[in-house]
């Protein structure tokens, strides 16, 4: 079967951008990638792209024509939408149109536009990521649903808010000096502790931060890297999806994410690799509690263990595992559509060794992003591994 | 708007004749249905809802969406009734007094913000 190699990567500054129109964001991760890859754009086959809230954001659906003509490609263009996990599952079917020899070279990523609306609405927005009739009607918010499974977990297992905050102060220490992140500052625990509540157990720091940005990557197959001369050094070796029932009081576990269990299963699989071959990760904490529980999920910890991680220093940039060197969701900003995405544009940075966090992670080879949608409704999981 | 399944639901459940579906494997589900979510089975009757259930999680939300804006800060909570779990807003209970296992049984009352029907949960 076709390997698939991570040509180029793209990011735009994650961050506030109100007066940018979509088209614009995705068009500049697209140039950026497409720069770095070095690949001329009559070679890209397909595009392969994640949107969430377009609808509502930006009156615009049908977006995958549009940005393709706005990054300057004729090619077919498909929008796909999973919540939080959108950018993610257009990743994996990137995957698999080269793998399936469809395409040889494909453009993956995504954009989401968030401040042109008020917090409010965003609020209002991203609940339909939540099921209408049986829990926004009921004032579940997207927070508000993710503190259920805090509540849930902290009930099962034991843990406290001070161990969510070491996750929000962790992650907002790996974002420092992380060019593209929306909060490039330090976060105490202190600090992170005594911020509002939102909806308690989580506070405000437990959050991650409303967003505008866009990610691409360039994916080929290793055929055409070798044919072309492209230094694609990472390739993606493993890829695997997982879903659960849509509302949390129809789930088997309100303090276990089992689809990210079955995708982060499938793309073990896939590469041939387990959760002990794992280097860094960037996991899916839009909420310091998400970190937790997809830590578990990903078979690096046992249920209940995960939530200490932080506090422990294991998954801090000097422990066993780093995880969020990015600065992950809740510094480096979570542009829904674009998020997963992003997360694989900064695991090859960081692989490739031109991330400012690649120092911490020299030697490493093999890393794993993880997406989840929703309430972790549905989640992808992709490994990455460094090839000659 | 209508939306056939639930609308009849909220009214029985208002009405104090809340039902659940069940499929002959005896796994509950909450309508609109036209298969069992675990098992697939197509034969779906209605069962009373249980009188009372236990709160499994619970959050205080502070930050509301535009619909329930008026409503801060309220209670909502994931309550296990057997057969089905429910989800809804806390009331008549203080919040510090909330807690995983606390018995409530549930109705529809109107929410403050916009006067739509919302499952509510009291204390039994």
């Amino acid at each position: 079967m076709t390997s698939v190699r991570v040509a180029g990567v793209g990011l735009t500054q994650f961050g506030r951008h109100p007066d940018r129109t979509g088209r614009d964001l995705f068009a500049e991760a697209a140039f950026a990638a497409r720069a770095d890859a070095g690949v001329p754009r009559q070679d890209i086959e397909a595009l392969h792209y994640g949107n969430f809230m377009g609808a509502l954001a930006e009156h615009q659906a049908h977006q995958g024509p549009l940005v393709a003509e706005a990054a300057g490609l004729s090619c077919p263009a498909t929008r796909y939408e999973q919540a939080c996990a959108s950018a993610g599952v257009a990743a994996r079917q990137a995957i698999k149109d080269v793998r399936n020899g469809e395409s040889d070279v494909v453009l993956v990523g995504g954009m989401e536009r968030m401040t042109n609306l008020e917090t409010a609405e965003v609020t209002e927005s991203l609940a339909i990521a939540a099921d209408e009739l049986y829990e926004v009607r009921a004032g579940i918010t997207f927070p508000g649903a993710y503190a259920l499974m805090a509540q849930a977990y902290f009930s099962k297992f034991g843990g406290e808010r001070e161990d969510l905050a070491h996750i929000a102060a962790k992650n907002h220490h790996n974002a420092v000096n992380n060019e593209f992140a929306q909060y490039q500052r330090e976060v105490s625990v202190e600090e992170a502790l005594d911020s509002p509540p939102v909806a308690e157990p989580l506070h405000l720091f437990d959050a991650c931060p409303i967003t505008d940005g866009a990610s691409a990557l360039v994916l080929v197959s290793d055929e055409y890297a070798e044919e072309h001369d492209v230094d694609a050094p990472v390739e993606i070796t493993g890829t695997g999806q997982g879903g659960d029932k849509m509302a949390l009081q129809d789930r088997e576990h309100l303090a276990q994410t089992p689809a990210a269990t079955k995708a982060a299963e499938e793309a073990y699989a896939d590469s041939g690799r387990r959760p002990e071959d794992i280097e860094v990760a960037e996991v899916h904490d839009c909420f310091t509690i998400a970190e937790v529980l997809a830590l578990e999920s990903l078979g690096f910890y046992d249920p209940g263990e995960a939530i200490g991680a932080a506090r422990r220093g294991e998954t801090t940039r000097d422990g066993d595992r780093p995880v969020n060197l990015s600065g992950g969701l809740k510094a480096k900003g979570h542009p829904v559509g674009a998020t997963g995405g992003s997360q694989l544009v900064e695991m090859t940075r960081l692989l490739r060794g031109d991330h400012p966090n690649s120092d911490v992670v020299a030697d490493a080879e093999v890393g794993l992003t993880h997406n989840a949608g929703g309430t972790v409704a549905s989640a992808v999981v992709h490994v990455l591994e460094v090839v000659n | 708007m209508a939306d056939s399944g639930y609308d009849e639901w909220i009214a029985a459940v208002e009405a104090g004749e809340g039902y659940y579906l069940e499929c002959p494997e005896g796994h509950g589900s909450l309508p609109p249905r036209r298969t069992c979510p675990h098992c697939g089975a197509l034969e779906l009757g209605e069962e009373p809802l249980p009188e009372s259930g236990t709160v499994e999680t619970y959050s205080v939300v502070h930050v509301a969406a535009p619909s329930f804006q008026g409503d801060t800060p309220y209670a909502t909570a994931v309550v296990d009734f057997g057969p089905v779990r429910l989800t809804g807003v806390v009331r008549g209970v203080e919040f510090d007094d909330l807690e995983v296992g606390t018995a409530v049984g549930v109705t529809v009352e109107e929410h403050e913000t916009t006067g739509d029907p919302v499952v509510v949960f009291r204390r039994r």
